[in-house]
């Protein structure tokens, strides 16, 4: 019973990731487009940096290449959700409610494809990097990726969740922006937190995303003993757990 | 034996206006292989009804049983049975009619070939069989209605619920579905409920109208019996009958202006 369960489960999660992601692939514009911002950033940004104390291990690539794939999943994941607003209003996700399909399904197929879509961005960037003159140990890369992937996972259900929740593209829009703009200076993302005054220091811990940069910087020098890396870890399980948590909630109650 | 039941079954929402109570309290019965015709005025409380007996919407009151399986507690076994054609449809514009028809097959868990097969014969019975690689999105409205008719009907549901299902069909594709809605019976023994505005279709096809007004039952029967008991011969036109049943007119929605969509609304939340 159980075991049937959990194969309906993985069937129909690959039904609704493969139905998305051929869209994606449809729409490939959009997937480069996504990461035209922090491209922007790698060249017009990253140069001014190389020759500044940053106070932090490793050159300036090594600092400003994890806060631009954090910021990439930042951006990207939480505005996941407004293709579930507009299959909303379009009757296409009632249409789906009404068959037998796994709720965690509808959830966890949408979010597996944003995270395939992530990953491939953050490869492309890693590799526009390469050419500008980061270097970084291959393992810190990977684990810069998962990461990635983790924050990813963790934002898009929550923004599905939140997509669910709201009736208009005019509440969704804005508490994604008010939420999004404070998380990305809070967390460091540009400049390490390392320069800030001791108050924005010590606000900036209490941003789950502080962590996640600072593990994601951590691997590209190599410390992956470290403790940023043991926080960034155990955070980083922490925000998805929670969030695939309750993206799950709200899919699976009834009326959603 | 009856494949559709329901006591009481109610939905009220709550609204920054205060509540609304959309339905409240519909007893109905439906036997096996019957087409039930679920008529009443704009606002009455249709659409709402289906929503819940197909689990979208969770009732606020009541309970009802579908093919025997409770729609709270066993709502999974519901969506096995049951297929659902909403009023205002639901497919996604960018993808071609197969495509749609084929996830759809997938959603209800047909093997895939089994859902590539069924899709073809779909499209073949609601003459799509030429657009199939046509975007949903260019489709003429008519077209997109037999298609999300086709959605509906991709599992062989042993209950079929149709919200409106020729509104926007040209009068040729409209005696098409009367002519498949009979034939999917006949073949299959589907049971059927539908919500029409068309008084004609409802004559036709229906072999028992169940009228609504303001979120309850207020008559229920054979069109012949509705007629003889409430417009006094079994002769009187169903437009006098519903007049007689209801007191104000079913009417495409444009012109039911006066009693129409706001009368039944408006007055809602103040009795509730
Ligand atoms: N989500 C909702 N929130 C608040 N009120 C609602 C909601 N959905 C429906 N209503 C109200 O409930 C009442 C019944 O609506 P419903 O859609 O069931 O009517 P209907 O009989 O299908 O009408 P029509 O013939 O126009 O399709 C209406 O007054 C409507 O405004
Ligand atoms: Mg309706």
């Amino acid at each position: 019973m159980a075991t049937a369960a959990l194969s309906a489960l993985c069937s129909d999660t690959a039904l609704i990731f493969s139905r998305y992601a051929r869209q994606t692939l449809r729409s490939r514009f959009q997937m480069l487009f996504g990461i035209l911002m922090p491209l922007l950033y790698l060249l017009f940004f990253g140069p001014l940096l190389t020759d500044l104390p940053l106070g932090s291990k490793g050159d300036s690539w090594q600092v400003l290449v994890p806060g631009l794939l954090l910021q990439l999943g930042l951006f990207g994941a939480s505005f996941a959700g407004f293709a579930v607003l507009i299959e909303k209003q379009s009757g296409v996700l009632e249409r789906m409610r009404v068959t037998p399909v796994s709720r965690l399904a509808l959830l966890l197929g949408r979010v597996l494809r944003d995270a395939a879509v992530f990953v491939f961005q953050a490869v492309l960037l890693v590799l526009a990097a390469l050419v500008m003159g980061l270097r970084a140990p291959v393992g810190g890369v990977l684990i810069g990726l998962a990461f990635v992937a983790l924050l990813t996972v963790s934002l898009a259900s929550l923004s599905y969740a939140l997509a669910l929740k709201v009736n208009t593209p005019q509440e969704f829009g804005p508490t994604i922006n008010a939420l999004t703009m404070p998380a990305m200076l809070l967390s460091g993302l540009m400049l390490p937190m390392t320069l800030a005054p001791g108050w924005l220091d010590v606000l900036s811990h209490l941003i789950p995303f502080r962590y996640l940069v600072d593990a994601v910087r951590a691997a590209f020098v190599g410390d992956f003993a470290s403790a940023h890396m043991l926080y960034g870890t155990l955070v980083g399980a922490a925000l998805s757990v929670v969030a695939v948590t309750i993206g799950t909630r709200v899919f699976t109650s009834a009326g959603a | 034996m009856a494949i559709i039941s329901t006591v009481g079954l109610a939905r009220t929402f709550t609204t920054p206006q205060g509540p609304v109570a959309a339905v409240r309290g519909i007893d109905l019965t439906v036997r096996p292989g019957e087409i039930v015709g679920l008529l009443g005025p704009n606002g009455a409380g249709k659409t709402t009804t289906l929503r819940m007996l197909t689990t979208l919407l969770p009732p606020t009151g009541g309970a009802a049983t579908v093919a025997g399986c409770d729609l709270v507690r066993d709502p999974a076994g519901v969506r096995r049975v049951s297929g659902y054609v909403a009023q205002s449809g639901g497919v996604d514009p960018n993808l071609t009619v197969r495509e749609e028809l084929v996830t759809q097959g997938r959603l209800y868990r047909l093997p895939r070939a089994e859902a590539v097969a069924r899709a073809a014969e779909l499209a073949a019975d609601l003459g799509l069989a030429d657009l199939l690689d046509r975007k949903a999105g260019a489709l003429s409205g008519g077209q997109r209605r037999r298609l999300d008719i086709a959605m509906g009907l991709t599992h062989r549901p042993a209950v079929l619920f149709l919200d409106e299902p020729t509104t926007g069909l040209d009068p040729g594709s409209r005696a098409d579905l009367w002519e498949l809605v009979r034939r999917v019976r006949a073949e299959h023994g589907t049971t059927v409920v539908l919500t029409t505005h068309y008084l004609d279709e409802a004559d036709a096809l229906a072999d028992r109208l169940v009228i609504v007004d303001r979120g309850v039952v207020v008559a229920d029967g054979t069109p012949r019996d509705l007629k003889q008991r409430h417009a006094g011969s079994p002769d009187a036109t169903l437009q006098d009958t519903f007049l007689a049943i209801t007191g104000h007119g079913i009417a495409p929605d444009e012109s039911a202006e006066p009693g129409g969509p706001l009368g039944p609304t408006a007055s809602a939340p103040t009795a509730a």
